[in-house]
C-alpha cells in the first residue's frame, strides 16, 4: 500500500526535483495523449522537445518566445508569492502594447533615439494602470483581484480591436483593422542579425537579476515572502497589506505592459487584433514551472517557449491540431501542481499492518 | 524496566459500581490499558523511546514530562493518530492497534485535545455529531448531551452557538462529546490551562466521578499540584524515555519536578522593587472589536511605571488577544489612547512604536510571532530590524541579522541544529524561548508578553523570567498576560485581571488571594453563578 507522511521539513532537493519529474510526466501522459489522436507519439515528442534545438531559426525563436513569458512570469512570481493572485496579465500585455504602439504611431516618421525608450515606457505605465483597477477595488472593497483581472482580460482585448478597427488604423490600409507598420525608430533593434531576436531578451534576463536581488536581499522581497507565508506574522512586523497589494500587482502589471510593447514593436511590427496569443496565461505556468523564483523562471521560460516552437512545428509536420498543443501546455502545470505533493510528503510502501 | 503499581486507596466518596464490576476490586486484578516498549522514531529525532506503563480501571494516571518529552507522541498513539514503530498495546486484556483515532473510540479510547477542534458557527449539538463516529439524529442527540452533561455536572446548552461560549464551556463540550462514546479510558491533554481555580474545582469532580464509574483517565499536565491532588498513578517521561513510575499523593511537587527536568530547581527570588517614571499610560480606552466572535475592550486605565510587572490573569478569550493588538500596534486607537514615555503612540503602526521601544510578543508563536517557513534568522528581521538596526536602505544585513538570531539561541539556550532552520521545526517550547528572547534582547523600555512560558520547560522559564526581572529592574516596564495564575503570582509586582474585556484595577499582587482572583476572573455573569452553584453542590 502506498502511504503519505509528512516530511519533518520540506524537502530541498524535491522543490527542484518535481518540476523535472513534472515535465517528464506530461512527456509521458502527451505521448499517450498522441497516440490516442492517431499520431506517432515518439516522433511527435521528438518533434516538439528536440528537434527545435537542431535548427538556428527555431533556436533564436525560443528567445523570441521566452522573452514575454520570462517577463511576464518574473512580475507575476512576485504577487503568487505573496497570495497576490493577478490572473489577468494578458490584458496588461494588451494594453502594454496598445499604449507603447500608440505612443509610436503618434510620433510616426519621426526619427530619434528617445522614441523606443518612450514607447517602453508607456507600454509599462499602461499594464501598470490596468493592474491598478483590481489592485484599488481589492484593497477599497476586498473585490476578487483574480475574477476583477480576468475580465479585464476581455476588455482589453476589445478596446484593442476598437482603437485598431477606429483611431489607430492605417489611413492606406484598405480598412483592414490593422494600424500602420511601425517606422524604423518604433522597432527594437535586433540582437542576432537574421532573426527575430530582439534586444528584449536582455531586459528580460535584466528583471531576471533584479527580481533576484529583491526577493533574497531587500525588505521588499522580506515582505512578499511573510505576507504570502504568514499574513497575521507580516501584520505584527509591522507591514502594510494594501501597500502590498498594489506594489504587486503594479509590478506584474508593468512588466506584463513591456512585454506587450516589446512584442508590437518587435516580433509583430504593428498593432493587429490578434497581438494576444496567450503568452499572459502561459506565464502563469511559467511562474509555478520556475518555483516562482527568478533562476527557475529562467529555466522554465525556456521550456515553455520549447513546446510552443515544437508544438507550431509539430502543427505544420504532423497536422497535430492546435488545441492538443494547449492541452500539452495545461497537463504541464496540472502535473506540477500534483507533484508539488512531494515536497511535503514522502511516499512510502507499505503493508497494511493486520 | 520495573512497573511498580501500587493498590488503589480513596480516601472518601461513594462508590458506584457499573456493569456489576466494582472498579476498585478491577483495578488489581488485570490493568485496563497495557502499552509494551512503545517507540516511535521521527526524523532525527527518537520521540518515544521503549515505555511501558499501564492504567487501571478507574485510574486517574497522570503522565508528566518537560516540553518534547514524548507525551503528546505517546498519547497519538493511543488514539490512533500515530502508529508505534515497535511495541504493543493492549484494551482489557486484548490486542489493541488502533490505525486511526475512530478504531480507538471504537475500543473505548476518548481524547480531550488541549486545543479544540470546534466550529464556531455551528451549534454544541451539530459539534458534537462531528466528532462521532455513528452521530444519532439531532433531538435524540441533545437529549443524550443534556443528560450526560447534567448527570456529570457539566451545565452545557445543545442549542447554542460555540462561538457564544467561554473556552471552559467550550471544553466541556469535548469532554461530552467524548463520554457519549462511552469511553474506557479517557486521554485528557493539559485539561486545566485554560479554565478558572472554581471551574477546575468542578472539571476535577467530574473526573473523580468518572473515576469512581471505572473510567480510567490519563491525565497529562505540567501542573503538579493538580497532578499530586487529583491522580493516583504517575508516569514520568524524560527526553523520549520512562524515568519513572510513582504515586504523586506520595511525592512532593519539587521531588516531581525534578525527575521532570532530571535536575535540582533553585527557587526563586524576592526582589525589592522602586518605582519609577512612567513608561506605558492607557486612559480610560474602549475598543471595540470587528471580529466576529471578538471581544470589546471596555474603559481600560493602565498606568505602568519602570520597574513594574503587571500580571493579567484571566480566562482566555476575555480580551486578552485584543488587549495585545491595540498595545503592538495592530489595531490602532485614538493617538493618545497610548501613551509611552508620555508620547502618543495610539496610532502608529508595530514598527513605529518597536522604533520608540514598545515590543510585544504574541500568544500564537507560529503564524503570528514567527512565520513559519522562514528561518530563525529571517525571524528575527520580523520584528528587531530597527532597534538591531539589520538593515541598510531596505537591505537585509544577512551576518547581522544571522549573529542576532544566534545570541538568543544562546542566551535562552533554544535547542536548534543552527540559526538557518525553519522556524516551524523547532518543537514549541524551543520556539516560545526564541520568540520571547528576541524581544527581551531588544532592550524595549516597554515589554508586552502574552503567555511567555507556555509550554517551555522548566529550566528554559526559569532563564525567561529571570530576564524579565532583570529587565523591570534595569528600569524597563512589563506587561505579562498569562492564564497561569502561579506563574504570574511568581513574577508580577502588580496583578490585575482581564474578564469579558474589562481590566481590572491592578494591585500589588501580595494582596490577593487566589479565591478572590478566581471570583474576578469569572466576571458577573449568570453562567458563572451557576457555575459555582454547580461546584458547591
Amino acid at each position: 500500500m502506498l502511504r503519505l507522511e509528512l516530511r519533518k521539513e520540506p524537502s530541498r532537493a524535491m522543490v527542484w526535483l518535481t518540476p523535472v519529474l513534472a515535465v517528464v510526466m506530461t512527456m509521458l501522459a502527451g505521448m499517450i495523449l498522441f497516440q490516442q489522436l492517431g499520431y506517432d507519439p515518439i516522433e511527435t515528442i521528438r518533434l516538439i522537445f528536440v528537434q527545435p534545438f537542431f535548427d538556428p531559426y527555431s533556436r533564436s525563436e525560443l528567445l523570441v518566445k521566452g522573452t514575454p513569458l520570462v517577463l511576464i512570469a518574473m512580475g507575476l512570481s512576485l504577487g503568487f508569492r505573496a497570495g497576490v493572485w493577478n490572473i489577468g496579465a494578458e490584458g496588461q500585455f494588451i494594453i502594454g502594447g496598445l499604449c507603447g504602439g500608440a505612443m509610436g504611431l503618434a510620433f510616426y516618421d519621426v526619427p530619434g533615439l528617445w522614441l523606443l525608450p518612450l514607447m517602453a515606457a508607456a507600454g509599462a505605465a499602461g499594464g501598470f494602470f490596468w493592474a491598478m483597477i483590481p489592485a484599488v477595488l481589492k484593497i477599497k472593497f476586498n473585490a476578487n483581484e483574480i475574477l476583477v483581472s480576468l475580465m479585464l482580460v476581455y476588455v482589453a482585448e476589445l478596446l484593442l480591436s476598437a482603437m485598431v478597427s477606429g483611431p489607430l488604423r492605417d489611413p492606406d490600409g484598405f480598412n483592414f483593422p490593422e494600424s500602420r507598420l511601425f517606422h524604423d525608430s518604433a522597432i527594437l533593434p535586433l540582437l542576432i542579425p537574421g532573426t527575430r531576436a530582439h534586444v528584449g531578451v536582455l531586459v528580460a534576463l535584466g528583471a531576471v537579476v533584479i527580481g533576484y536581488v529583491l526577493l533574497q536581499r531587500h525588505m521588499f522581497g522580506y515582505q512578499i515572502k511573510l505576507f504570502g507565508q504568514a499574513p497575521r506574522a507580516a501584520k505584527f512586523a509591522g507591514f502594510s497589506q494594501g501597500r502590498l497589494i498594489a506594489v504587486c500587482l503594479g509590478i506584474s502589471g508593468a512588466l506584463a505592459g513591456l512585454a506587450g510593447m516589446f512584442e508590437t514593436s518587435g516580433p509583430v511590427g504593428q498593432l493587429v487584433p490578434s497581438l494576444p496569443v496567450g503568452y499572459g496565461f502561459t506565464a502563469i505556468i511559467v511562474a509555478f514551472l520556475g518555483r516562482l523564483h527568478p533562476i527557475g523562471i529562467l529555466f522554465a521560460g525556456a521550456v515553455m517557449a520549447l513546446t510552443y516552437i515544437g508544438g507550431e512545428a509539430a502543427q505544420i509536420g504532423m497536422n497535430l491540431p492546435a488545441a492538443a498543443i494547449n492541452v500539452f501546455q495545461g497537463m504541464l502545470l496540472f502535473f506540477l501542481l500534483g507533484m508539488d505533493i512531494l515536497v511535503n510528503y514522502r511516499v512510502r510502501l507499505r503493508r497494511r499492518v493486520a | 524496566m520495573g512497573l511498580t503499581r501500587r493498590p488503589k486507596v480513596r480516601a472518601s466518596g461513594p462508590t458506584k459500581i457499573k456493569n456489576g464490576i466494582n472498579p476498585k476490586v478491577a483495578a488489581v486484578e488485570s490493568p485496563l490499558f497495557e502499552a509494551k516498549g512503545l517507540l516511535k522514531q521521527f526524523p532525527g529525532v527518537l520521540a518515544v523511546d521503549d515505555v511501558s506503563f499501564s492504567v487501571g480501571k478507574g485510574e486517574i494516571h497522570a503522565l508528566l514530562g518537560e516540553n518534547g518529552a514524548g507525551k503528546s507522541t505517546l498519547v497519538k498513539m493511543i488514539y490512533g493518530v500515530l502508529r508505534p514503530d515497535v511495541g504493543s498495546m493492549k484494551m482489557s486484556g486484548a490486542q489493541y492497534a488502533p490505525a486511526r483515532p475512530s478504531d480507538a473510540r471504537a475500543s473505548g479510547v476518548g481524547m480531550v485535545f488541549q486545543h479544540f477542534s470546534l466550529f464556531e458557527a455551528l451549534t454544541v449539538g451539530e459539534n458534537v455529531a462531528l466528532g462521532m463516529n455513528k452521530a444519532p439524529k439531532a433531538k435524540e442527540l441533545n437529549a443524550r448531551i443534556r443528560e450526560v452533561s447534567e448527570a456529570y455536572g457539566l451545565p452545557l446548552d445543545p442549542t447554542r452557538l460555540v462561538g457564544e461560549l467561554s473556552v471552559g464551556e467550550r471544553q466541556r463540550i469535548e469532554i461530552v462529546r467524548s463520554l457519549l462514546q462511552n469511553p474506557q479510558l479517557l486521554i485528557m491533554d493539559e485539561p486545566t490551562s485554560v479554565l478558572t481555580p472554581q471551574e477546575v474545582e468542578t472539571l476535577f469532580g467530574t473526573l473523580r466521578k468518572l473515576s469512581d464509574e471505572g473510567v480510567a483517565i490519563l491525565y497529562i499536565s505540567h501542573k503538579l499540584d493538580e497532578i499530586r491532588s487529583l491522580c493516583q498513578a504517575a508516569t514520568i517521561l524524560r527526553g523520549g524515555k520512562l524515568i519513572s513510575t510513582c504515586d504523586p499523593r506520595e511525592e512532593t511537587a519539587k521531588s516531581l519536578a525534578e525527575m521532570m527536568i532530571g535536575r535540582e530547581l533553585a527557587a526563586p527570588q524576592q526582589v525589592d522593587w522602586s518605582h519609577g517614571a512612567s513608561r506605558l499610560t492607557i486612559e480610560r480606552l474602549s475598543v471595540a472589536s470587528d471580529e466576529q466572535f471578538g471581544v470589546d475592550l471596555k474603559e481600560v486605565n493602565i498606568d505602568l511605571r519602570a520597574g513594574d510587572i503587571l500580571g493579567i490573569g484571566g480566562v482566555a478569550g476575555n480580551g486578552q488577544d485584543e488587549l495585545l493588538d491595540i498595545l503592538s500596534g495592530e489595531t490602532r486607537v485614538r493617538a493618545d489612547g497610548i501613551l509611552l514615555n508620555g508620547k502618543p503612540i495610539g496610532q502608529l503602526g508595530p514598527n513605529q512604536r518597536r522604533a520608540l521601544g514598545l515590543c510585544a510578543s504574541p500568544e500564537e508563536r507560529l503564524g503570528h510571532a514567527a512565520a513559519p517557513d522562514l528561518s530563525l534568522t529571517d525571524n528575527v528581521v520580523l520584528t528587531a530590524r530597527v532597534r538591531a538596526s539589520l538593515t541598510r536602505s531596505g537591505f537585509i544585513k544577512r551576518r547581522a541579522a544571522g549573529d542576532f538570531a544566534r545570541s538568543v539561541v544562546e542566551r535562552f539556550g533554544v535547542k536548534t541544529p543552527s540559526a538557518d532552520v525553519a522556524a516551524k521545526s523547532l518543537s514549541g517550547g524551543n520556539l516560545q524561548k526564541f520568540v520571547v528572547g528576541r524581544e527581551i534582547m531588544q532592550k524595549p523600555d516597554v515589554f508586552i508578553v502574552s503567555q511567555p512560558t507556555w509550554g517551555v520547560d522548566a529550566g528554559a522559564a526559569e532563564i525567561i523570567r529571570g530576564a524579565i526581572r532583570d529587565m523591570a529592574k534595569a528600569g524597563a516596564a512589563v506587561m505579562v498576560i498569562s492564564q497561569d495564575l502561579d506563574e504570574l503570582m511568581e513574577i508580577s509586582t502588580l496583578f490585575s485581571v482581564i474578564a469579558d474585556g474589562r481590566v481590572s484595577f491592578p494591585v500589588p499582587a501580595g494582596d490577593m488571594t487566589i479565591e478572590q482572583i478566581g471570583v474576578l476572573m469569572g466576571g458577573q455573569t449568570d453562567a458563572n453563578v451557576e457555575e459555582v452553584s454547580y461546584a458547591e453542590a
